[in-house]
């Protein structure tokens, strides 16, 4: 029997998830928080650049939460051939008693989309939450003007949960924030397919 | 003065108002609700658990007393004798998006189910849609408590979806049922 | 009427300048160039033009974190070509209940000024203010001789809402002082997107 535990939890196809770096990463985080679009695409709240500073004030509060709550595991994603840093990766809102969680994965770059790296990131959190985290009910919350990642989820089995009407509104109009969730049995079952 | 005047008395309703304590006297009256388990597992995501007062009170002291843009807590107290007989508040408030969720417990056992709730339930709905100006509220509701669920439809509130088999508790899994009401239903609702 | 494609052009860039984030460290220096300027000094501030040292000039125009300050964003304006800091722009005292707030705006470095780089600072903010925060109206205050701002702001939409007279006194005269405001419906309308 091989070693049941032998799986590389954070080495992907393409990436790997690894920790924060508090000196080097600050300032590209920065500079997401200034893309506008990126912003808009993946977060609720509204667009607030922050300097390397505030980034890395925020980097030593979710050490902190992750170290003292056990209720967020936060990645940054990286190639596996260097150490730039090419995005970020959320397990958070775990409730341990129901097995429930939220998952964020974010891209900034356009030119590192559709490439398979969202799909590799995916496949790590599903087999860590699943696996290693034990959990039942897994969640993504998206705007609806965000089809891409709706596709994308839909892909890889989630199913519509829910629809809150009219949550977000941006750009002049408002629209709905729809929740997407896989279940553990569903995601052994796709696992078994392949 | 009619109630939809800005100078009436926003935080009062037929049976109850909303009202605050202090983190001493707030704690005292959850310690005593949560002493039955039932009660907290009908308002709370986490493990049942029975807290202690000073536990409660220093993290009251901690939440309620700074002025916070995201969350108001009230407490629910009778017009008729002046009892504490639950909590209400709304949470992530979000005023870019016109957004909160919006949390009930009755602890006194003896006021579940004779519209006491209900009538709280009124009075943060006129609070969050006419004085914060809000366009939505949002609840989740566990599909263990139909009661809740009607209670909610009553008020106005339409079921949105279901988180499918979100709960684990005594042995089996359930969902739990996403509930919103936009503010032009509300104003359908009590013209 | 404006779709998904508004939600991906650039919201924090025009065509000459883009707001950032207020960097105190490299910020300090401009603040403490343009607070040396008599009649930018005049333009912007109430009170006397103040020697204050480089120091002086950083701690008061530090900003809180934003965190503990919801209620206040602070950009800095720079030049596309070399993401050099000209000047300020920002939401200050928002009150989130009434979906109101004031803003302020200066553009620090001469040379910029007469080039529509305030308009276009301007005109971010707007987008800004009424699709990302969704408040429902903006204010202003400005000097009665600032005859150059007042035309600008008159030309993004703002209208005249009152004077108070005889607000400022500088060179041996009494001004008033200009209140300004837009509303949201006003702005979108202007601006091509369908108002709800």
């Amino acid at each position: 029997m091989t070693n049941p535990i032998s799986t590389p939890l954070f080495d992907g196809k393409l990436v790997r998830l690894t920790p924060l770096d508090h000196e080097k990463d600050p300032e590209i985080v920065s500079g997401w928080t200034h893309n506008a679009e990126y912003v808009r695409m993946t977060s609720l709240e509204p667009v607030r650049p922050l300097t390397a500073a505030q980034v890395k004030k925020q980097f030593e509060q979710i050490d902190k939460e992750m170290d003292e709550g056990r209720r967020l595991f936060h990645y940054a994603i990286r190639p596996k051939e260097n150490d730039r840093l090419i995005g970020e990766a959320r397990i958070e809102w775990i409730e341990w008693s129901n097995g429930t969680a939220q998952l964020k994965i974010g891209l900034p770059d356009p030119g590192d989309r559709r490439k398979g790296i969202g799909s590799d990131v995916l496949r790590m959190l599903l087999r860590v939450s699943f696996r290693e985290l034990n959990l039942h009910h897994l969640e993504v919350v998206l705007p609806e003007y965000n089809v891409p990642a709706l596709r994308f989820f839909e892909k890889h089995g989630f199913k519509i949960e829910v629809r809150r009407r009219q949550a977000v509104n941006r750009g002049g109009r408002r629209w709905d924030l729809i929740s997407m969730a896989i279940l553990r049995p569903e995601w052994e079952a796709l696992n078994e397919e392949r | 003065m009619k109630n939809d005047e800005p100078g009436s008395d926003l935080l009062r309703g037929k049976l109850v108002r909303l009202s605050a304590v202090s983190p001493e006297d707030l704690s005292k009256l959850i310690v005593g609700w949560i002493q039955n388990s039932e009660y907290w597992r009908l308002i709370a995501n986490g493990p049942s658990f029975p807290l202690s007062q000073e536990g409660l009170r220093k993290f009251m002291e901690k939440h309620l007393e700074k002025d916070d843009l995201r969350s108001c807590f009230f407490v629910i107290r009778t017009l008729d004798g002046d009892r504490d007989i639950g909590e209400i508040e709304l949470g992530g408030i979000s005023y870019a998006r016109g957004e909160s969720y919006v949390g009930i417990g009755i602890g006194e056992p003896e006021y579940q189910g004779r519209g006491y709730g209900t009538d709280a339930m009124n009075i943060i709905l006129h609070f969050a849609f006419t004085e914060l100006n809000l366009y939505r509220v949002s609840l989740t509701v566990f599909e263990y408590n139909p009661r809740a669920v009607r209670a909610y439809e009553k008020c106005g509130f339409k079921v949105e979806g279901r988180a499918r088999e979100f709960f684990q508790r005594e042995g089996r899994r359930w969902d739990l049922i996403h509930m919103g009401i936009l503010r032009e239903e509300w104003q359908a609702q009590n013209a | 009427m404006r779709d998904r494609s508004e939600l991906t052009s650039d919201m924090l860039r025009g065509k000459n300048i883009h707001l950032t984030a207020q960097d105190m460290e490299q910020a300090s220096q401009p603040y403490f160039d343009w607070a040396q300027d008599a009649e930018y000094q005049r333009l912007v501030e109430d009170g006397p033009p103040v020697p204050l040292s480089l120091k002086g000039a950083r701690e008061s125009n530090e900003q809180g974190w934003p965190e503990d300050d919801p209620c206040n964003v602070m950009f800095l304006v720079r030049a596309n070509e070399d993401d050099r800091i000209i000047g300020f722009v920002n939401l200050d005292y928002i009150s989130w209940q009434h979906g109101d707030s004031y803003m302020g705006i200066g553009i620090g470095d001469k040379s910029c000024w007469g080039k529509g780089y305030g308009r276009e600072a301007m005109d971010l903010l707007l987008r800004y203010t009424f699709t990302e925060l969704n408040l429902h109206r903006l204010s202003l205050t400005v000097y009665e001789y600032n005859e150059r701002a007042i035309r600008m702001y008159e030309k993004c939409g703002f209208k005249n809402e009152g004077v108070s007279r005889d607000y400022h006194y500088r060179e041996g005269r009494r001004w008033n002082l200009v209140s300004m405001g837009i509303l949201r419906d006003e702005w979108l309308e202007m601006n091509g997107y369908s108002v709800p």
